[in-house]
């Protein structure tokens, strides 16, 4: 007797459950007014679309060096292509944009060293990094010590929004991390002071904080003290993201259970240690997607210092529509482009803070 | 008593040092924090001082009646070039507040839409609503603003080629002009039927709602409300003798007269900030909507509920809890943006106040002082409102 088991062969799923037509079926028309929708937004994806792509590529201008070899119907690119390089670099000297390439690509390296090390040396390595690179980035833009100085003011362009960007995180990570404490604090005086500076600045424009960076600052100064203009809008900028960073780190002290601190006392550790040594690498760790996002926020604000006239891209751009060889309007290449790069950094950012969030979901968080 | 436990004498309290004391170590340490603090400002203080005295800038608020000398783009109080400091501050304040006002509107409609298209089961809307907010997150405001301003508005027709809507609404390159009512004698009457009817909706909710706890039986709230609402200025508006003219916008020369115009600026900022922020709020309205429970919306489906009753009465209030917060956010974050206005020369707060009045006047420190103390004063109001919101939404726990 054959006594093994042998399952029949599994019935296929009807036709009218599977396949493209059951798909459009479910999620294309399964009532009166999804059809209507779908129909609705199939008539605007076919009627604007298919002009989009033909204006930004099959009839775009894409060879030549002046505004008059722009004779086909579509996107004038040579505009941006003849402005690529003030749009990336500024006015910072031709001849020396290897530093600036030096400084940006130095910054990647420093950040994909973080994913890609092995995982003991990552914390020593990002903390160097942490400490060295700022340093050297600065030495290369600006130079001395062997290298051409290159003033602040020809510094410009996309490059100068990431600088901004970066410095400005940079530095508002340690003064956040002390306001957030200080707002944590048992001591009444520190937590009226952190709570009323990060509330302040919280509270108030980026651009009346720029302002207060660029016509106040120079009065708080004693006579002779000269502050150059970046520096002005550096220091505002990190103030103002001292105190959003202040709220992320509050946010991650605050998920850190209570037990740690009381295990941390009982162990006979003091504030100090505590903090170091069991509250801050966990609070830390959690809120670093939230830093990301913080991140995004500050590096589409950095536009904001067009105002107080220094030249970051989106001032280049308009620049370059004033220009007289360029008169003809190329608003929305100008535009198109400068949103498309912007676009590209931030996505990818928060895809990454998204994935981070996911690997540090230790399986704590309840829901 | 019989189990009194007994302390020993020889366990005596461990005597801690004076200066080990945790309660010693923090009073000096927020002295020593005090002080810095104390001596940073006093050296701010003398430096402003010397600073404005050498480059001869007065000081306090005497400026603030002086004559401006210059004209707003946009007012909504009467303001001319011979009106003092102190009026161009109030006539940039309300034009932030309209603005904002205005647009804090149309994004929460926007944002509502699309974060519940996300959620649809349709794939074609919720790409499309994904699409939308993946954009408009990710690219940074002032270019929004730059674009609608310098690239859609500025493309629009001249006036002589209008964009004609009905013969009544013209749009064209100096904005939007749409008719305007001109209201007759007697009318304030119809403004205080509304009034009368949103009093009346208040307590007929809170009536209506005792009745339900009492009896059980519901009452169609919404209905009546909306019927107070329209029908009592309605009856107010029939009973004065309809005594209201609508003023059409008519091309005349080189422009419109009459009726009333949009003047670009407001347009494109309205349109950037409604879309920049609807985007965000789009993505709070799907986490809350998210974060009901199935259970909850299965329950409510198991108990009898018509689909639109779910929604209304487990869905909505729940979703709303998690919403409000990051709302919030949102709505302060538009206030602050609508200051970038100055870059496309919107007559806001800080155009006016801190640009035109700064340059001419040259004191800094007040000025400054003044917008951001605004600012604050703003948002700290409407936190309380959406706090106090919040608290009324918010999960009753045993």
């Amino acid at each position: 007797m054959d006594n093994t088991f042998t399952p029949i062969e599994a019935r296929k799923p009807p036709s009218g459950a599977i396949g493209p037509i059951a798909w459009m079926k479910a999620s294309l028309f399964s009532s009166p007014v999804n059809t209507i929708l779908t129909v609705f937004f199939a008539y605007i994806i076919i009627r604007f679309v298919p002009p989009i792509i033909d204006w930004a590529f099959i009839s775009a201008n894409w060879v030549g060096t002046t505004q008059e070899e722009c004779t086909k119907s579509g996107a004038c690119w040579i505009f941006i292509k003849q402005w690529f390089s003030q749009l990336l670099y500024g006015s910072y000297p031709e001849s020396l944009h290897w530093r600036v390439n030096l400084a940006l690509i130095g910054l990647v390296a420093v950040v994909v060293l973080q994913f890609f090390l092995p995982q003991h040396l990552r914390r020593r390595v990002g903390w160097v990094s942490l400490l060295v690179y700022p340093l050297i980035s600065l030495w290369l833009m600006y130079g001395g010590f062997g290298l051409e100085t290159v003033s602040t003011d020809k510094w410009g362009g996309f490059s100068l929004n990431i600088l901004l960007a970066f410095a400005g995180i940079l530095m508002s990570l340690p003064i956040g991390i002390v306001w957030a404490l200080g707002r944590q604090s048992e001591m009444p005086f520190v937590r009226v002071v952190c709570i009323s500076s990060i509330e302040l600045f919280r509270g108030v424009p980026l651009i009346t904080i720029l302002f207060m960076g660029s016509v106040m600052l120079p009065l708080f100064f004693p006579a002779g003290v000269q502050l150059d203009k970046l520096m002005r809008a550096f220091i505002a900028i990190t103030l103002f993201q001292s105190a959003y960073m202040a709220e992320v780190i509050r946010g991650g002290l605050q998920a850190i259970p209570k037990g740690q601190v009381e295990a941390a006392n009982s162990l006979g550790l003091g504030y100090w240690k505590t903090m170091r040594l069991i509250v801050l690498p966990q609070a830390l760790k959690i809120s670093i997607p939230n830093i990301v996002n913080t991140f995004i926020a500050l590096f589409k604000d950095t536009t904001l210092v067009l105002i107080i006239g220094l030249f970051e891209v989106l001032s280049t751009i308009q620049a370059a529509l004033q220009n007289s060889n360029w008169l003809g309007g190329h608003h929305i290449e100008g535009y198109v482009f400068v949103a498309f790069v912007f676009w590209v950094f931030c996505y990818t950012m928060s895809r990454i803070s998204v994935h981070i969030e996911k690997k540090l979901d230790t399986g704590h968080s309840r829901s | 008593m019989a189990n009194d436990t007994v302390i020993p004498k020889t366990q005596t309290k461990q005597k801690v040092a004076f200066y080990n004391r945790a309660e010693n170590r923090s009073m000096v340490f927020q002295v020593l924090v005090a002080a810095g603090l104390a001596y940073f400002f006093y050296t701010i203080y003398n430096n402003t001082l010397t600073n404005m005295e050498a480059r001869g800038i007065r000081t306090g608020f005497g400026f603030m009646s002086q004559p401006a000398g210059f004209d707003i783009l946009l007012k909504l109080i009467p303001y001319e070039a011979t009106d003092s400091y102190g009026r161009t501050f109030f006539v940039g304040l309300l034009n932030t507040l309209l603005v904002s006002f205005i647009s804090i509107i149309f994004a929460t409609l926007l944002g509502f839409l699309v974060g519940v298209s996300r959620l649809s089961a349709n794939w074609l809307v919720s790409k499309v609503a994904t699409i939308f907010v993946e954009t408009f997150r990710n690219i940074p405001l002032l270019l929004q603003i730059f674009f609608w301003y310098f690239a859609v508005l500025a493309a629009l027709p001249g006036v002589r080629s209008s964009l004609n809507f009905a013969d009544s609404v013209f749009l064209n390159v100096r904005g939007l002009s749409v008719p305007r009512i001109i209201w007759g004698e007697g009318s304030s009457i119809i403004f205080y039927a509304f009034i009368a009817a949103i009093i009346g909706i208040f307590f007929l909710s809170r009536w209506a709602r005792k009745r339900q706890e009492a009896t059980g039986q519901p009452f169609a709230l919404l209905w009546a409300n909306l019927g107070l609402l329209i029908g009592l200025p309605l009856l107010a508006f029939l009973l004065t003798g309809m005594n209201a003219t609508i003023e059409v916008p008519k091309l005349q020369g080189f422009g419109f007269q009459g009726g009333m115009t949009l003047i670009p600026e407001l347009m494109a900022l309205t349109v950037a900030l409604s879309v920049y922020t609807a985007a965000f709020i789009a993505e709070a309205v799907r986490a809350g909507v998210q974060s009901v429970s199935h259970g909850q919306v299965e329950a409510a489906a198991a108990l009898g509920l018509p689909n639109a009753k779910v929604l209304r009465f487990v869905t909505i209030p729940q979703a709303l809890r998690v919403i409000v917060p990051p709302l919030n956010s949102q709505y302060q974050n538009l206030i602050k943006n609508s200051s970038l206005a100055m870059a496309i020369g919107y007559p806001d707060l800080v155009a006016v106040f801190m640009g035109s009045t700064l340059n001419q006047v040259g004191q800094a420190v007040e000025i400054v002082f003044m917008t951001m103390m605004v600012y604050l004063a703003i948002n700290l109001t409407l936190s309380t409102f959406m706090n106090w919101y919040n608290a009324r939404i918010k999960l009753v726990e045993r």
